[in-house]
């Protein structure tokens, strides 16, 4: 099955005209992804390596079919876009864009919550989702991973690489990878995906790798607790981050007690989550749970 | 970005609240002359980006000119807690008859603005939450709704503002409200708020925050903050775009990713290091920006051993060894580096290292393995 992304998803992206967002999207193509059309307001009509640009969100539905959006224009950009991805109909809004003021965020998850709960916003400033021998959708290098039944969920995209390396390696795949980005409010959070995962039947453990800042792990943690049946490994980067200094990501900070790595992991581990120390770690729990 | 005390009450006057007439002064002169034109008595106070001013004696009261003058001479150069006084603040003094506290900001659970009052000012709202919670109101607002005079009036009833000054505090938090959408903070926050001896509420200290990522939008934000107390080290990172946080250890990190990042400083500690910062060059890093973080990471002088720790998705292995060796030729470093080059055109790029026969370079193939090695070569090298 694989969960968001799959061999069904009809794929448009705005900011296909861009560096990135070209070079991406093109990418996504070759995995065999199903690139449907591209937005840009001053370039509808053109297209891009045979994938045809439209002027608006409302037009690329209506004339492609896309179900689904990735979003690679500037961050004062970016919210608008996605607000009218979900406008016109759009199921999953994937949102790669990095630098996006927390207050669009806000508006753009109230709003959307609100007007079109029948879509779904995965990111902003996250790597994107990526389910093994079905289709890419953002930046995760696809060649690194292989089907299976591991399903990931991360803030992180290079530590999920990390990871999903390790796993790959040792003989496992994945079912889905899955980035909800590293802003302080993100359009899904652990417990959307962890939800969908526990759902999902190609999936038989899941991997919840997170870091420092806001309580999103422990309310994962209570998640899991009452609602998940499968088999989940945890990591949670930044025990060492000191207070007060922001690591990276505009949402890893520790502000006073609250945030931190050991709260996370702690939290996690009462519920009954095995919670690896180093990224090695969590693929030997998972491969020791695995070949049980 | 954190402001300083004038700077948030500056923002705060903007959208209307009550704060005191007063000016930001950076010399002994301007500071008499700004407190005679004010009249007395007046409070100088240090604007720096630390908590404990009073404690530290960067808060005074003056009556006259001659104090005025002793206070700012004092002050100025004042090192609270490593942050060098270099502006102050001079307001006339508030009549203070009772303490409140109101602040707005993130809600990260509920993915909505959190308003708090509460009748417990002037000490730490953290001490008021865990001792007295059932005196610090919160409220979600509905951000598309935004908050209405209606509910700022039900947080100061139910927050048990005296009866007379419920107006007043509503139009407060509405004001604090503003602040913080306007002007895109992730936190506004007024401890004390003051009730004065005529009824009268007023923000007596400021504390905000801006979010940097709404910067485009703020061109007047451009000036704020506390400059002159920035690491330069920091500062010069964030001119070149390279996300560096300064730490206490001897270990230099560069890695790509900011989780990835955060992660290799807890195995380096996990294996009995201590690492001197955090660097994240970023997706698709090329060797001239390589070249640029190796210089940013040395030019900490507590810097013994330097790992580097790419997992190569956009980024590429290749890139970053033919960036090293670029910082190698130039900036030709005496301390020891470990380099573990994983993912896309990791072989490659482990060839070109091992061509260009760096000295003192070590490779290595796990996250592991390269924290071990760069504690050992800074154990050896200190």
């Amino acid at each position: 099955m694989s969960i968001l992304v799959t061999e069904n998803t009809k794929l448009a992206v705005a900011g296909i005209t861009g560096r990135e967002g070209r070079f991406h999207t093109l990418n996504n193509k070759t995995y065999g992804t199903n690139v449907v059309g591209g937005v840009n307001p001053k370039k509808a009509g053109e297209d891009v390596e045979g994938i045809p640009v439209f002027g608006d969100w409302e037009t690329t539905v209506k004339e492609s079919g896309a179900n689904t959006a990735m979003i690679f224009v500037p961050p004062p950009f970016a919210a608008a876009s996605a607000l009218e991805a979900a406008a016109a109909g759009v199921e999953l809004v994937i949102i790669i864009t990095e630098g996006i003021p927390a207050h669009d965020e806000l508006k753009l998850y109230n709003t959307v919550k609100r007007d079109y709960p029948g879509t779904t916003v995965v990111g902003p400033n996250c790597p994107g989702i990526l389910s093994p021998g079905k289709a890419n959708v953002g930046i995760i290098p696809a060649s690194f991973f292989k089907p299976g039944n591991v399903g990931v969920v991360s803030r992180s995209g290079t530590l999920t690489y990390q990871i999903g390396n390790e796993l790959a390696q040792a003989g496992f795949g994945n079912s889905s990878i899955v980035g909800i980005g590293g802003d302080p409010v993100p359009g899904s959070s652990f417990i959307d995906i962890i939800e969908r995962f526990e759902k999902d039947d190609e999936t038989e453990l899941i991997v919840l790798s997170g870091e420092i800042g806001g309580s999103a792990e422990e309310e994962a943690a209570e998640y899991i607790g009452e609602h998940v049946t499968k088999p989940v490994v945890g990591y949670i980067a930044g025990f060492t981050a000191p207070e007060g200094k922001q690591m990276g990501h505009a949402g890893a900070i520790v502000s006073g007690s609250a945030g931190t790595a050991k709260a996370k992991a702690e939290a996690l581990e009462a519920k009954g989550v095995r919670v690896g120390r180093t990224p090695t770690e969590v693929a030997e729990i998972a491969i020791d749970i695995l070949k049980k | 970005m954190d402001l300083l005390e004038y700077q948030g009450k500056q923002l705060f006057a903007k959208h209307g609240l009550d704060v005191s007439d007063g000016s930001a002064v950076t010399t002994v002169d301007d500071a008499v002359a700004a407190a005679n034109k004010i009249g007395y008595p007046v409070v100088v106070k240090a604007q720096v980006l630390m908590g404990g001013r009073g404690k530290a004696g960067g808060v005074k009261l003056a009556s006259n000119e001659e104090e005025a003058r002793e206070h700012a001479t004092n002050i100025l150069g004042l090192d609270i807690k490593g942050h060098i006084t270099r502006t102050l603040w001079i307001e006339h003094a508030s009549d203070i008859e009772t303490e409140y506290y109101a602040s707005v900001l993130l809600d990260r659970s509920a993915k909505k603005p959190l308003v708090m009052f509460s009748t417990e000012g002037g000490i730490e709202i953290e001490t008021v939450a865990v001792e007295t919670p059932e005196k610090l109101i919160r409220q979600n607002v509905d951000p598309l709704v935004g908050l209405t005079k209606e509910q700022a009036l039900d947080i100061a009833t139910k927050g048990k503002a005296d009866e007379d000054v419920i107006e007043g505090v509503a139009d407060a938090l509405v004001a604090l409200y503003k602040v913080w959408i306007e002007e895109d903070a992730s936190l506004a926050e007024i401890n004390p708020l003051i009730v004065t001896p005529d009824r009268k509420v007023k923000a007596l200290d400021a504390k905000v925050t801006l979010d940097g990522n709404a910067a485009f939008r703020h061109p007047d934000h451009a000036e704020l903050g506390d400059k002159a107390n920035l690491d330069p080290i920091e500062v010069k990172a964030a001119e070149q775009d390279v996300v560096y946080v300064k730490l206490d250890g001897n270990i230099g990190i560069l890695g790509n990713g900011a989780g990835l990042v955060m992660s290799t400083l807890d195995v380096v500690a996990q294996a009995g290091g201590e690492p001197a910062n955090f660097l994240d060059a970023g997706g698709g890093s090329d060797a001239a920006k390589v070249k640029q973080a190796v210089e940013i990471i040395l030019s900490n002088d507590a810097v013994e051993a330097v790992l580097f720790n790419i997992f190569g998705g956009i980024t590429r292995c290749d890139e970053v060894a033919n960036g090293l060796v670029a910082a190698f030729a130039d900036l030709k470093p005496t301390v020891p580096f470990v380099v573990r080059l994983d993912g896309t055109n990791d072989v490659q790029g482990r060839e070109i290292l091992e061509k260009a026969q760096l000295p003192n370079v070590q490779t290595a193939k796990t996250m592991n393995e390269a924290a071990e090695k760069v504690v050992a070569a800074a154990k050896g090298n200190s």
